[in-house]
Parts: structure tokens; C-alpha cells; sequence
């Protein structure tokens, strides 16, 4: 067991998501960096949906029970084991009554930990990832205790990866959205030559955007939306559904972000900026 | 079969869009929910179906999408659709106590709409509704088929926390809200049946395409029928519909 001394100020479960209910209206979920996640996972050798904790801003202080293996990935918040500084992307052991706690967010948003052969909380609808109220919780409290299976030895292949600063980018690529076509041409010279800002307003459901760009009087029927869509509202705001974003919507989708672009943006925080840029 | 000029539009590396005539028509929504059935005894990646009133969203999870080739595929299936095998659609009867304990807004409502209170129940649960979407919230309905003499506005202010359960009215649509949530609509009763429950083997039983009728009842039933769904042995009443 990992048990939650400190929450940290929004910890989750999260594993590669929900699949097989959006037609119920369920979102996917899963890790807000997908990249992060499996990086984290395959340098513990584990299948690359493994669950890991996803780590908002603040990080939380967890107490190992068993030994176990880990890994980082993702944002840097100073992680310590016992105290010592410990980096993103190694493997390290930890035994017994070892605490890894986190500092400073020096970079990025959402920090990873993922240990040898995933957490394991009870599954719903085939998925370990956190999201209320098809899990009882939204995220993880002090004193839970989180599941895994104890591992004694590993010897990784691999003890390091290299990883390119990714989210320090600021473009994030973009494909047209099913109502691209809608969009003038002050709407399209507003939005690949203007530099945003993302809104107080963000989380794992969606990123608004400060900046407006021209509204519009389009009508739609409500229909699909997946992680990374960009709505367009009639005032003119922008809104980049994430992982945990609803299902369907009614605001025209203008664009939609890359795989890529969703981890890019789940490292940013409120008041980061970001361009869009059509690939 | 009438067949429709459908337009395939692409939608990020792992979706693909296929839109019908922009119009709440139930043949429509027939149409799309055939061209369903049939891509999935047709297509061999397993994907994953979002039909809502005049679209259908393919969703891979797995593969990235050719757009070009797929697009030619799925307009050939739509020529060579199979209209022999008919999509089974559903007409569920869905309980819902309308005392006032739980219709908070049925004065309101009923004053607005110049009947009593009692032509508002019965006006409310004599109809069917088609359900022409499910999102915004696990096993949220966008229900259609309001008859003209109930669209009423929706409440001036919100209410912060709606009860699971609620049955609301506003604009041309009525609806159950899945979860307690924070919500404007106005509020004429209580369903007792959770539409979406993750405990079940069919978590959300009801379908796109479905209908949907509501059935009065008593407050001696809504809690017999509360403690039947916790336990898991309510069965919702269902229909097969004629196609």
C-alpha cells in the first residue's frame, strides 16, 4: 500500500482512460500527458496503461509500506525520497517506510509517479482513472491507502531516458475542426497570429482561454467532442476540452488539437502562453 | 429506404465526422442508427460509435485514421447499406413522483403556462420522447418531442444544486438530470431510477434512438422503487418498437 500523508493540492489515479461509454456520455479520462504517463511506465517495464498518480501543481506526501520501484515523469516539483532530491524519467527503489514528498513546481504542471506494475485500485468500467461520481472520489485524500503489489527485485533495461522539455513549447498543433469552414477571415487571422493566455478556468475537464477572438450566431445540433477539441462560443471564447470533457457539445468545434498538443497543454497552467498552429 | 446526401468531415488524428441534413428528424436519426449497425458488422478496427441527432462520430482509440480512404469506405458502405436488418429501438416507461416535495417548480410552471397543475403532470407524462443524444453528463438524455404547450423559459436564476434524479423542463426540452448538479432548469418531479448506474452490467440501459414515456406515481412507490434500483433488482419497463 502507499499511504496519503498530504494530498497535495489536486492528486488523481489516472491510467490510459475510459474507453467504450461515450455513447453513455462518459468521458475517457486518463492521464492529462499521455506522453508523461507512458514514459513513466515504460521505464518500469509495465504494460503502458499501468495506473499512475497524476500530480496537480502541488505535489502530496506518500508513505510506501512495501518495496517497490518508481519513476517520474512529467512536470518538476522538486520530488524528494527521504529527503533527497530525485529526478524525472529514473528508476529508483524504495523500500519499506520510505516518503517521497515535492517542493517547488520548477516547470510544467502535472507531474507523474508511477510504480513497478501499476497501482491498482478497484476498476469502473474497465479503468482505474478517477472521476466522480463513477468513482466514489475524485482524487486521492490524506489518509488513503493506494494498492499495488510489493516488488522485491527488478533490474530495468533501461535506467534513464532522455527526454526533450516538450511542454516548455509554446505552439500547439492543430487540425481543422468539423465547423472550421464556418470561421471568417478575421476569425482565422485572430486566431494563428495571436498569442493566448490560459484562463484561471482549467482542469481536467476543459482549458478556457483569457483572450476572446470575434463571436459568431452559428447554431448547431449538439454532437461528439473529444479530448483537445476547441469550441468556439457565440461571445467569441475559446474552450479546449480535455480528458475529462463532456462527451457531446453545441459550440462549433473550430480546431483540434494534436495527441501531441493535449500533453503540450496539460503542462500549462493559468496565465501561460501558447499560439496555435495549423499542421 | 429514403437514403440522405451525407457529408464525411475529419475530426483530429483519431475520429472521423459523418453528418446528415442538419435537422432534429426522427428518420433522420433512424437512418444513422442503421448505417451504425451496419458499420459494425462491417468495419474490422474496433471503434467506437457517437451517434447525436444528424451525426455519427467514429472514435478509434488504437489507430490513426487514413481520412481520405476511410471517407471513400464509409460513403460506399452508406450505397451499399443493408436496410434488412432493422435496429431494434426501445420505448422505456421511466417512474417519476411529481409531488411537490420534489416538483419545486410546478406552481411556476403550470402559471406560466396558463393550465393547472394536474394538465401539466398529465400533459408531461402523456407524451413519448425520442432521446436524440446521450452526453454532457454520463447518462444525460437530450430528449426531443416537447409538444408546443409546454416550452416555458428557463429559470431567471439557477439553482445551485439540483437533486439526482430531477426531472426538468426549459425550452423546447425535458430531461433527468444524472447527478446532483448545479442547474437552471425548472423542475416538475423525481425520477427514482438512476439512468446511468456503473454497479450494473448495462450501466446506462437506455440508447440513442430510444423513446422515452413517463409514468406518475406515488410517493409510496417512488421509494419502493428507490430501494428496488439501490438493490439492483428494478426492472425498467420496456417496450420493443415497431420499426
Amino acid at each position: 500500500m502507499l499511504k496519503v500523508l498530504k494530498s497535495g493540492f489536486f492528486t488523481s489515479i489516472q491510467d490510459a482512460g475510459r474507453f467504450g461509454f461515450r455513447n453513455k456520455g462518459v468521458p475517457v479520462s486518463g492521464a492529462m500527458d499521455a506522453r508523461a504517463l507512458s514514459k513513466a511506465n515504460s521505464l518500469l517495464e509495465n504494460p503502458i496503461d499501468a495506473a499512475v498518480l497524476e500530480i496537480t501543481m502541488t505535489g502530496p506526501t506518500l508513505l510506501f509500506e512495501e518495496q517497490t520501484y518508481i519513476s517520474l515523469a512529467g512536470a518538476d516539483m522538486s520530488a524528494t525520497l527521504n529527503n533527497l532530491p530525485i529526478e524525472n524519467y529514473r528508476v529508483y527503489k524504495v523500500e519499506q517506510g520510505d516518503i517521497i514528498s515535492y517542493g517547488r513546481l520548477e516547470s510544467g504542471f502535472r507531474a507523474y509517479l508511477a510504480v513497478k506494475n501499476g497501482f491498482q485500485p478497484k476498476k469502473v468500467l474497465g479503468s482505474s482513472s478517477q472521476y466522480f461520481p463513477l468513482t466514489s472520489k475524485k482524487c486521492i485524500s490524506e489518509r488513503n491507502e493506494i494498492s499495488f503489489e510489493p516488488t522485491v527485485h527488478f533490474e530495468p533495461k533501461i535506467t534513464e531516458l532522455k527526454i526533450d522539455a516538450y511542454f516548455k513549447q509554446k505552439v500547439l498543433n492543430v487540425s481543422k475542426g468539423p465547423e472550421f469552414e464556418m470561421l471568417n477571415d478575421i476569425h482565422r487571422e485572430m486566431l494563428f497570429s495571436k498569442e493566448f493566455t490560459v484562463a484561471k478556468e482549467n482542469n481536467r475537464m476543459a482549458y478556457q482561454i483569457n483572450e476572446l477572438i470575434e463571436g459568431h450566431k452559428v447554431t448547431m445540433l449538439t454532437s461528439a467532442t473529444l479530448p483537445g477539441t476547441v469550441q468556439l462560443t457565440p461571445a467569441g471564447k475559446l474552450i479546449i476540452l480535455m480528458k475529462d470533457g463532456q462527451t457531446t457539445g453545441g459550440y462549433p468545434r473550430i480546431l483540434q488539437l494534436s495527441k501531441d498538443a493535449i500533453c503540450v497543454l496539460a503542462q500549462k497552467k493559468s496565465g501561460d502562453n501558447f499560439s496555435f498552429k495549423l499542421y | 429506404m429514403k437514403s440522405y446526401p451525407i457529408t464525411v468531415k475529419s475530426f483530429g488524428e483519431h475520429a472521423i465526422l459523418v453528418e446528415w441534413p442538419n435537422k432534429v428528424d426522427d428518420t433522420i436519426l433512424e437512418d444513422i442508427l442503421q448505417f451504425t449497425k451496419f458499420l459494425k458488422s462491417r468495419l474490422e478496427e474496433d471503434w467506437e460509435f457517437v451517434a447525436s441527432y444528424n451525426s455519427l462520430t467514429l472514435v478509434s482509440n488504437a489507430i490513426s485514421i487514413d481520412f481520405n480512404n476511410l471517407k471513400k469506405e464509409l460513403l460506399n458502405f452508406y450505397t451499399a447499406m443493408d436496410y434488412t436488418q432493422k435496429t431494434e429501438r426501445f420505448l422505456w416507461t421511466l417512474p417519476v413522483c411529481y409531488d411537490a416535495e420534489f416538483g419545486l417548480d410546478l406552481d411556476e410552471v403550470a402559471r406560466k403556462l396558463s393550465m393547472t397543475v394536474s394538465e401539466l403532470i398529465s400533459n408531461h407524462a402523456a407524451n413519448e420522447y425520442i432521446v436524440y443524444g446521450i452526453g454532457f453528463l454520463p447518462g444525460f438524455m437530450y430528449l426531443g418531442g416537447l409538444p408546443k404547450e409546454l416550452e416555458t423559459s428557463r429559470k431567471d436564476t439557477p439553482r445551485l444544486r439540483v437533486s439526482k434524479g430531477a426531472v426538468g423542463l426549459a425550452g423546447k426540452q425535458t430531461g433527468i438530470y444524472p447527478q446532483d448538479s448545479p442547474g437552471g432548469w425548472n423542475i416538475l418531479g423525481n425520477c427514482p431510477v438512476p439512468i446511468f448506474n456503473v454497479n450494473a452490467a448495462e450501466p446506462c440501459f437506455v440508447s440513442v434512438g430510444d423513446k422515452i414515456r413517463f409514468e406518475a406515481i406515488s410517493r409510496a412507490e417512488y421509494d419502493l422503487h428507490k430501494i428496488e434500483a439501490e438493490v439492483g433488482i428494478y426492472k425498467p419497463k420496456k417496450m420493443l418498437l415497431d420499426a
